[in-house]
């Protein structure tokens, strides 16, 4: 909520409600939830390639803790489907051996809440050791599970790492929104060589989404680095990624009603990260608002403004640029507030409209 | 942990002879070729024979208890000089937790609290270990110490406030449920993430040993599953060899969540970990009050004299589930609960030693049942009551000194409601 013009308003709001989310107009085959996409992308992978093997708390005889890899134990057994014991830099740190050892391990965090304890392996043995080997170890690792804001879990286990991970050079670090979006990803980020930081939402797990027949198919895969027009628009700009796409969509599909079309740029991958689509999408726009559930400062809105800043986009921008993020606190516990913590489209329509009228300076002062 | 060939166990002559703890300070009774090795990093017997050491090189540490499953004192001379008050409170205490964790936990399934985690199993561990310290100790807790805090002080009314999050909780509706904190009552704020606050209990000891004349000492409680962090070795090792007064107290309940303890770890347990890092450790039945309080009023003892941590791995079983988001019937069997409900239940034992002594008596259960009951009903509906707290708390306690943004911000907040008051459900919230 770095938009200061929407003061901040007690009250309930609705909470986010299941049936609110939109999906996207894909060829409506099925109906898949994003649960059930990654299920499917981890047996597929597995089912493929005999080194590829699932490791974290929880994960085996109880299917993991939001119950993404169910069924697998009973499928691959102990071998490949490990519960460990809780020790978070422990298993990353088997994780990244294993990978040096040549298999190619998928390490769940019960959140990555929990990655915090494992920060160093992911960052300066799982980034780092490609390079410093003289590119002869790479590091095939899938750390995944879900990240951000569920509800009603308080401060210490809500908080988005996308920012994070992103700024250290030698990760991947992937954020889906749809399920097809986190199938092709998933195992996208299974085949790669380099380690990948796959970061999901709790809320999103059950959301179902439609799926086409290809995207359905074990052959279906989605480039890392490539982001998606979720919604083609001319007006202004509105990039985002993983639930926050559901925010940017709901508050376009408002704005349409009055007339003002955005184009939404789901990112699916924060690095590399997409910044060719989103020049593009502003040549044609000439504004641009940022959606993110993590916090303001050193964010993914803040850097997708500097690279504005540093290129030619800078001079398609008819208005300076507005991020909506995560209010600058730790994750309230009351739901009433939690709420109003997080991006809502309503958030995103007053920052579309301070954008479009150039208030911003107006919007920032109150 | 005796070797079972030849070392022994050095005991300490505070400590009685059932209670002994178990240190690394074995005495070799024969040195082979009459040679001690002189090595910076260890000073032992040099031998000529290959010997790998293993879980069974040792007998397993065994378990000091007092009373046997009836309830009767095993051995006189271990019975705790408690006196009567003492143990009634105890045991009401038990009732209390009880009766919190039933209803609590029903109130979570009705949509009155959002999460919730029960005591069950553990009751003897809470109230022994509670009754052996002293009010100006310091408590780090895990998250199922309810019970702990109960004896402490804590009233059933600070307890509901903190799971309702309402202006009366002391965390200001900061947390979910079961993150209690209590400043007067010297309990530290409980964290989500497992195991941080152990290296914090040994650097909070740190801190005592460093004050004249110190009286307090750390009590710090984890479970088996988080001994499984590396927090968990890191505050072993600095306890010992920053010689802290700190009880390092597991409650070994047989579960993390679904992860039964012979997938969290290898070896004997938690306590073996303790003499291989120089702490003094011991081993006791969890079930049994009398026996938790001995040695964590033992432990106590030695480690505020002498500045030396104590290891105790209390032995309990989770009766209940993991807490409201977790059904234990999926990974374990109705048999298996029952056993430790019914033949090892902790309150069953003290309740029998009670009646034993003509403390207590079923009519005497009977009222205390429904007075705990009552008034933990009564209070969740006056909690349910109580406003909320204050809006200015959504801008405060982010720094000690609120930033000059956050502050204008207040004030514009300030001006807002002046203004626009009958917009804002403020009647909900604590006003000035
Ligand atoms: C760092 C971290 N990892 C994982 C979790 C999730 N978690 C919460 S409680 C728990 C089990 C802990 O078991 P144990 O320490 O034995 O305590 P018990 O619940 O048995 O009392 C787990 C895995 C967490 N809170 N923090
Ligand atoms: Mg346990």
């Amino acid at each position: 909520m770095a938009l200061k013009s929407s003061p901040v308003v007690f009250g309930l709001l609705a909470r986010l409600s299941r049936r609110s989310f939109s999906t996207s107009k894909a060829l409506a085959s099925k109906p898949v939830t994003v649960r059930d996409a990654l299920n499917q992308a981890i047996d597929e992978e597995m089912e493929k390639d005999e080194r590829v093997f699932v490791m974290g708390e929880e994960v085996a005889q109880y299917d993991g803790a939001y119950k993404v890899t169910r069924g697998l134990w009973k499928k691959y057994g102990d071998k490949r489907v490990i519960d460990t014991p809780i020790t978070e830099i422990g298993f990353a740190g088997i994780a990244v051996g294993a990978a040096f050892g040549g298999l190619r391990p998928i390490c769940e965090f019960m959140t990555f809440n929990f990655s915090m304890q494992a920060i160093d392996h992911i960052i300066n043995s799982a980034a780092k050791t490609y390079y410093m080997s003289g590119g002869q170890i790479p590091v095939p690792i899938v750390f995944r599970g879900p990240n951000g804001a569920a509800s009603g879990v308080g401060a210490q286990h809500s908080q988005c790492f996308g920012a994070w991970y992103s700024h250290c050079p030698g990760l991947k670090v992937v954020m889906p929104f749809s399920s097809e979006d986190h199938k092709g990803l998933m195992k996208a980020s299974i085949r790669v060589n380099d380690p990948v930081v796959f970061l999901e939402d709790e809320i999103l797990y059950g959301i179902p989404f439609p799926m086409s027949d290809e995207a359905l198919s074990p052959d279906f895969v989605l480039p890392i680095g490539k982001a998606k027009v979720e919604r083609e628009g001319k007006h202004i700009t509105v990039v985002c990624a993983g639930r926050a796409t559901d925010t940017a969509l709901q508050a376009a599909n408002e704005l349409a009603g009055n007339g003002i079309e955005c184009e939404v740029i789901n990112l699916r991958s924060l690095r590399p990260l997409d910044f060719d689509a989103i020049a593009r999408s502003v040549a044609k726009t000439h504004h641009l608002v940022t959606v993110e559930q993590g916090w303001p400062q050193s964010g993914i809105g803040a850097e997708i403004c500097a690279r504005v800043m540093e290129s030619s986009t800078f001079f398609e921008l008819d208005a300076p640029a507005w991020r909506v993020t995560g209010a600058d606190v730790p994750m309230p516990y009351a739901s009433s507030l939690e709420v109003l913590a997080l991006p809502r489209p309503k958030d995103v329509t007053a920052a579309v409209a301070a954008v479009l009228g150039n208030k911003i300076s107006e919007a920032a002062s109150q | 942990m005796a070797l079972k060939s030849s070392a022994c166990v050095l005991r300490l002559n505070t400590l009685r002879r059932a209670a002994r703890l178990l240190s690394t300070h074995t005495r070799p009774e024969t040195v082979q070729n009459g040679k001690t090795a002189d090595f910076p990093g260890a000073k032992a017997p040099y031998v000529n024979e290959i010997k790998f050491l293993n879980e069974n090189s040792y007998d397993p540490i065994p378990i000091y208890r007092v009373l046997d499953n009836n309830g009767e004192v095993i051995d006189n001379r271990e019975e705790p000089n408690i006196d009567k008050e003492t143990l009634v409170k105890m045991y009401k205490n038990m009732v209390q937790l009880n009766q919190m964790d039933k209803i609590l936990y029903e109130s979570q399934r009705q949509g009155r609290i959002s999460f919730y985690m029960t005591n069950y199993g553990e009751e003897g561990i809470h109230m022994g270990s509670a009754a052996a310290l002293a009010p100006q100790d310091l408590v780090f807790a895990q998250y199922r110490e309810l019970g702990v805090l109960l004896y402490r002080g804590l009233t059933v009314t600070d307890i509901v406030n903190q799971c309702f999050g309402n202006c009366e909780d002391a965390g200001q509706g900061r947390q979910m449920p079961v993150h209690y904190t209590s400043k007067p009552y010297n309990l530290v704020t409980i964290s989500s993430p497992l195991a941080t606050q152990m290296p914090q209990a040994v650097g909070a000891a740190y801190a005592f040993k460093r004050t004249p004349n110190n009286d307090r000492v750390v009590i710090c409680y984890f479970g088996e599953g988080a001994a499984s962090e590396g927090d968990a070795h890191a505050a072993f090792n600095f306890a010992a060899t920053l010689d802290c007064p700190v009880i390092l107290l597991c409650r070994n309940n047989g579960y993390a969540i679904s992860t039964p303890s012979r997938e969290q770890y290898r070896g004997d347990g938690i306590a073996a970990r303790g003499p291989a890092l120089g702490i003094n450790t011991l081993r006791v039945d969890g079930t049994d009050t009398l026996a938790v309080y001995n040695a964590v009023a033992q432990a106590r003892q030695l480690t505020l004299t002498e500045n030396k941590p104590v290891l105790i791995e209390a032995m309990s079983y989770r009766v209940g589930h993991h807490s409201t988001s977790d059904d234990s019937t999926a990974y374990r069997s109705v048999e298996e609960i029952e056993k430790w409900t019914k033949d090892e239940n902790p309150v069953q034992k003290f309740k029998l030693y009670l009646e034993r002594k003509g403390l207590w008596d079923a009519d005497s259960d009977k009222s205390q049942q429904k007075e705990a009951r009552d008034i933990v009903v009564k209070t969740m509906q006056e909690a349910e009551k109580k406003k909320r707290p204050h809006w200015r708390e959504m801008l405060e306690d982010v720094y000690c000194e609120m930033p000059p943004r956050i502050q204008k911000q207040m004030q514009q907040m300030e001006d807002h409601l002046k203004k626009y008051n009958e917009h804002y459900p403020l009647n909900q919230h604590q006003s000035d």
